[in-house]
């Protein structure tokens, strides 16, 4: 077995900081939207890093098998996964409505039509 | 063998609080039919909340419930854990639930194409459901899931405002709020790595013998930014004041109640229960976050609240700086302190859901929600702006009020700790809010409403009696204190392990 170490943690961070960055800096909604689903996909990894032992198998009762990884972080992110799949669909769904309303998805050009609106 | 029967009989009722919503939202897509769709929505919050006032009444005669979910015992399992504080918190959310619920079908109509109604309150329920949810679970992951469920109804619900800007609105919440509820998530996660438990009873056991690593203070840091976005804690509440302006009024009577509140019960639950006062004061140092942002949110909600010409948008900025004063409560760590916060928890939601009634009420007469729209209303609409009188009095915090009496606890919390200034503070961001209100007192009563206006006339009774429950109560729990004070300060004993 090779020792994975903190391998997977740096991952974690750096996707958990590209997440977060795509959805500060991009004015585009729907990249808005995939930097959240990247974030959300780092703390997925993160639990599932966290349940894993090295050497560890899956947790069946067998002849042999005697260390097996924790499967709860595991089975806690299918749910959290659901929850991010909703999430992007409320979003785009959200999305598909302004683009229908303002004719755009860029966040820019939707507050210059806010603020035209405002003064009129 | 009856107290045998009765822990039944509250063991019982308790998952109803949850089953009931959930199970009623999905028949609600099957109803189709707006009437019938809102009267299910309507006998089931009502049977939400009378459960919820049985099993208060419970809790405070027998002590703390707790309902191992499919049999599983807690730690192991999913527990629902009812005890004094979120006994009280569920009492208010749902009663406002059941209140808002009332008033709502002719706000509805005016906003909202009849067509799409049973799906309002499909969405209506299943945020109900989350809300309960987050309140009475005692385990810590399924705060996350409840958490998500609530958020995203309310997205949706919020994007059913009438103008195009809900839509805007409704995704800048839905990116914040995401970004809030992972790093709630992020943040469990961490505890536990370190307890290897997620029930919250057992977490506050494990993590007291862990002690302070580097590990517990970042998930503290992280469950605090991700519930702070979720409160609206003053620089996390940029998605607020659109929410609440650009929903249909009645999801925003709703929203500005509950929400909030149930964000900051988990707050307060984290941080008393899970890591308790020792860890997250003496430790953590949480107080020297909270205290200065709880201060700014005080008086920069009210100052921009004084600026706003839509009054949607200034109650929605008075709401920062309501939450402002809950923050205040709880990070004084001290018995009349964070019985303030708990107690104005309470009391800001009746306020607020009201004083956001009288809006329905106006915006359904008037066809808007705009200051220069309420020209001469004192004298058309008698009763709803009376109601708005009281209510703005006790946002102020006028003696004989629910503000006077949260006040009065937060005041003497900062005056024990030695803070007078910040007692001071309080006192002065206060009369800020009076400044907001009369604002419109003024407009309504002292000008002549427009010559060549359009008839109006006082709101109708279906939405009157709601507002006028929510504003009625606001009176009744300012003068007759024993309940809503009782209850937070036994909640706040127990938080802070004072034997009484």
């Amino acid at each position: 077995m090779i020792s994975t170490g903190l391998y997977n943690y740096w991952v974690v961070i750096v996707l958990m900081m590209t997440g977060l960055y795509v959805v500060i800096a991009r004015g585009n909604l729907l990249k808005k939207i995939i930097g959240l689903n990247i974030f959300q996909v780092s703390v997925i990894m993160f639990y599932v890093s966290m349940g894993k032992i090295n050497g560890g198998t899956a947790p069946i009762v067998a002849k042999g098998f005697e260390v097996y990884s924790n499967p709860i972080p595991s089975v806690l992110m299918l749910t959290a996964i659901v929850v991010g799949v909703a999430t992007s669909a409320v979003g785009l769904s959200l999305l598909v409505r302004i683009q229908e309303a303002y004719g755009t998805i860029e966040e820019d050009d939707i507050r210059t039509e806010e603020r035209q609106e405002e003064i009129s | 063998m009856i107290t045998i029967l009765l822990d039944r009989i509250g063991r019982s009722l308790l998952p109803l609080l949850v089953a009931a919503p959930l199970l009623s939202a999905t028949v609600c897509i099957l109803l189709r039919r707006a009437r019938w769709a809102w009267s299910l929505a309507l006998v089931v919050s009502w049977g939400v909340f009378a459960d919820a006032a049985y099993l208060l009444y419970h809790v405070v005669h027998f002590g703390p419930i707790s309902y191992a979910q499919g049999g599983w015992r807690a730690p192991w399992g999913i527990e629902l854990r009812l005890d004094l504080l979120n006994a009280l918190v569920l009492v208010i959310v749902t009663g406002i639930c059941a209140v808002v619920a009332l008033a709502a079908p002719r706000s509805l109509a005016q906003e909202v194409p009849e067509r799409k109604h049973y799906r309002i309150w499909a969405l209506y329920l299943l945020c109900m459901t989350g809300l309960a949810g987050m309140t009475i679970t005692g385990d810590a992951f399924n705060i996350f899931v409840f958490l998500e469920i609530s958020s995203l109804s309310s997205y949706v619900l919020i994007s059913q405002g009438t103008t195009r800007r809900a839509l805007t609105s409704s995704v800048q919440y839905l990116v914040m709020g995401t970004i809030g509820g992972t790093f709630f998530l992020l943040g469990v996660g961490m505890i536990y790595m370190v307890t290897g438990t997620l029930n919250i009873h057992d977490m506050a056991v494990q993590l007291s013998t862990v002690g302070p690593n580097r590990t517990v203070l970042v998930a503290l840091a992280c469950i605090g930014v991700g519930v702070g976005i979720k409160l609206a804690v003053f620089p996390l509440h940029i998605w607020l004041p659109n929410a609440y302006t650009f929903a249909p009024a009645i999801v925003t009577a709703f929203l500005a109640a509950t929400a909030t509140k149930v964000a900051y019960y988990v707050l307060v639950r984290f941080v008393f229960s899970v890591f308790g006062v020792h860890l997250a004061f003496n430790e953590l140092h949480l107080h020297v976050v909270l205290l200065p942002l709880a201060i700014l949110a005080m008086f920069m909600g009210s100052i921009v609240a004084i600026f706003q010409s839509d009054i949607k948008r200034m109650l929605a900025y008075s709401s920062v700086a309501q939450i402002g004063y809950m923050v205040f409560g709880l990070s004084l760590a001290s018995l009349p302190g964070l019985t303030g916060g708990i107690v104005h928890l309470f009391n800001h939601a009746l306020m607020k859901s009201g004083l956001f009634l009288v809006m329905a009420c106006v915006l359904l007469r008037t066809g808007s929600t705009k200051l220069e729209a309420m020209h001469g209303l004192g004298r058309k609409m008698p009763l709803t702006m009376a109601a708005f009188v009281l209510g703005g009095l006790s946002l102020a915090g006028v003696p004989a009020t629910v503000g006077f009496v949260s006040k009065w606890f937060l005041v003497k919390g900062a005056l024990e700790a030695g803070y007078w200034y910040l007692a001071v503070l309080v006192l002065l961001s206060s009369l800020l809010a009076l400044v907001y209100i009369w604002r419109v007192v003024e407009v309504a009563y002292f000008r002549p409403p427009h010559p060549d206006g359009p008839e109006i006339r006082e709101a109708p009774l279906s939405m009157l009696v709601p507002t006028w429950m929510l504003i009625g109560a606001t009176l009744v729990f300012g003068l007759y204190t024993p309940f809503s004070v009782g209850v937070a300060q036994a909640a706040a004993k127990m938080l802070l392990g004072i034997s009484s």
